[in-house]
């Protein structure tokens, strides 16, 4: 049961990634997918949680290193996001002249 | 079901639906910034909630935490604009290690799996490892640490379909029986390092875009896999809305191309070079900085049309002065932007938005074609397949229907360009030859700068 009900999650959150996605215009796709990057480093949620005290030797070193690259990608993925669109300014915000 | 459990579970909700608010906000550039902030604060709460469950081992998770934010925050702040698409990449690959990282230790520590968690383990680790391999490749081919061409071998596509069909023979068998068939699963995760590395390398550099868009789709599902080993909503969630934005992005810049998806992947693109003399052909018209400065200085409108050349001379702030200038005398300045120019999507947008261009000056392809007669002067900076009007007109041309900036309305075009060597598709562009063209050769921010110069000199 729980497979179909993490399915029906699973399903329904596709459709609304394509709903919000698609109002995205281009000018940010750039910051859109770096964006996104970080968000998919949730990885890092399941791997803390899956270092538990009796976990040891090999499956710790895994869990471990998930951990590194997860993180990685979220801390990297937002604060390289936030530095894009800083960029992004409109006319009368004026540039550095 | 204890009630940390149940609390944990909940800030999750939360947590999704900041993601959700987040990635809403990204529909404009003036909330896009409050849009990103939301969404790691949501991810921000996700973490800490985590760090309260039951039994962790925090030395572990402390240390790789550390190492982690370390890396990702030197990366950050040090990579250059430029570079954006290699480091977008790059961080994809991480993404899908870590799944491939966790599902691997769920299995190595509970290895009695039922059918469906076997498949989605599987799943996960195979999808990760396509990722992070395909990923390293894609790096590197953007960085030129190896070559950006297409590389194509014999056989490619029998043994890239053999590759797939022994992947999926070897899930369906280890989730059979997980946890008796541990080295199906070390075997499963070679194929897929192996097969991420055969299917990206036969593309080419100017197909990045769609590359990467796909690798970013692929992070995101395996994150997705992974929440299903280890039965937790928000992965599952996250990962699917990152797994829609990249199958969109690549959809748009399938489109832009106008070739198919599987064209982009099975037909190594840019490999062949055709024979030269079949290409359009005519007499071109070089202009002098000084010839180009007397065009400019008399426009009442001017676009300027980048390309992957702007990125690479990095004459992106050296444009936006001579677009200031120009401004100064009283002319309208736009940028137009093809949704491929670049090495992945939005990448001239970013770079513009660097050299301080404002980005309501910064115009999509459908905006600028419907006004493109009533501009007087377009300026083609390092872009030439997206401009070249034999997408239009020569149903020969490999780039047939490919949707172009179309520039050879205008009244006048300058192109600034290294040489006569043709685009990435290999063909000549009949844009060059044309009656309203001038050629301006040399390296393009050496050739702005001289622009630059005479404005100033001129004032």
């Amino acid at each position: 049961m729980d497979a179909v009900f993490l399915t029906f999650v699973f399903v329904l959150a596709i459709f609304l990634g394509f709903e919000l996605i698609s109002k995205v215009p281009s000018i940010l796709h750039t910051p859109l997918m770096s964006g996104s990057n970080a968000i998919s480093g949730i990885t890092m949620i399941g791997a803390i949680a899956s270092l538990r005290i009796e976990k040891y030797g090999f499956a710790a070193f895994l869990g471990t290193l998930a951990v590194v690259f997860a993180t990685i990608n979220v801390v990297g993925g937002y604060a390289v996001t936030n530095r894009m669109l800083e960029m992004f300014k409109k006319k009368d915000e004026g540039g550095a002249k | 079901m204890s009630s940390s459990f149940l609390a944990i579970n909940f800030a999750y909700v939360i947590s999704a639906g900041m993601f959700i608010f987040g990635l809403k906000m990204l529909s404009s550039p003036a909330t896009a910034r409050r849009g990103n902030l939301i969404s790691a604060l949501g991810m921000l709460l996700a973490i800490v909630v985590t760090l309260f469950s039951q039994g962790l081992d925090y030395k572990w998770i402390v240390l790789g935490i550390v190492i982690g934010a370390t890396i990702g925050l030197i990366a950050a702040y040090k990579v250059e604009m430029t570079s954006m698409p290699e480091m977008v990449a790059l961080f994809n690959g991480f993404g899908g290690i870590a799944s491939m990282l966790l599902a691997w230790s769920e299995y190595h520590q509970n290895p009695q799996m039922s059918v469906f968690i076997g498949i989605v383990a599987s799943l996960s680790a195979f999808i990760g490892g396509v990722t992070f391999s395909g990923s390293m490749i894609a790096f590197g081919k953007l960085s030129e640490k190896i070559p950006g061409k297409a590389i194509l071998f014999k056989g490619q596509h029998i043994i890239n379909g053999a590759i797939l069909v022994v992947a999926l023979l070897s899930t369906v068998f280890f989730a059979s029986n997980a946890e008796s068939l541990y080295w199906v699963y070390v075997l499963l995760i070679i194929i897929a390092l192996v097969f991420g590395v055969t299917s990206v390398i036969p593309i080419g550099g100017a197909d990045m875009p769609v590359v990467i868009s796909l690798l970013n789709s692929y992070s995101g599902l395996a994150a997705c896999a992974a929440g299903f080993v280890i039965n937790n909503n928000i992965l599952i969630v996250a990962g699917a809305l990152v797994g829609a934005s990249g199958i969109i992005l690549t959809r748009i810049m399938c489109k832009a191309m106008n070739r198919s998806l599987a064209n982009v992947l099975f037909s190594g693109f840019g490999a062949k070079v055709q024979a030269g003399g079949d290409g359009p052909q005519g007499e071109i018209k070089p202009a002098s900085a000084e010839d180009v400065y007397y065009i400019l200085e008399a426009a009442d409108s001017v676009a300027f049309v980048p390309g992957y050349g702007l990125a690479v001379a990095q004459a992106q702030h050296v444009t936006r002065e001579l677009g200031d200038l120009l401004e100064q005398n009283g002319t309208e300045v736009m940028y137009a932007i093809h949704p491929v120019a670049g090495r992945m999507p939005g990448h001239m947008n970013v770079l513009l938005a660097e050299a301080n261009v404002p980005y309501d000056q910064l115009i999509e392809m459908d905006d600028i074609n419907p006004r493109m007669d009533s501009i007087d002067v377009c300026v083609v900076i390092g872009a030439n397949d997206v401009v070249n009007p034999a997408a239009l007109t020569d149903e020969n041309s490999s780039i047939y229907g490919m949707p172009i900036i179309e520039v050879h309305r205008a009244k006048t075009v300058i192109v600034l360009k290294r040489s006569m060597s043709p685009g990435f598709a290999g063909i000549q562009n009949a844009l060059f030859f044309m009656e309203n063209t001038r050629m301006y050769f040399g390296d393009a921010k050496a050739s702005i700068q001289a622009l630059v110069a005479e404005f100033k000199g001129g004032n």
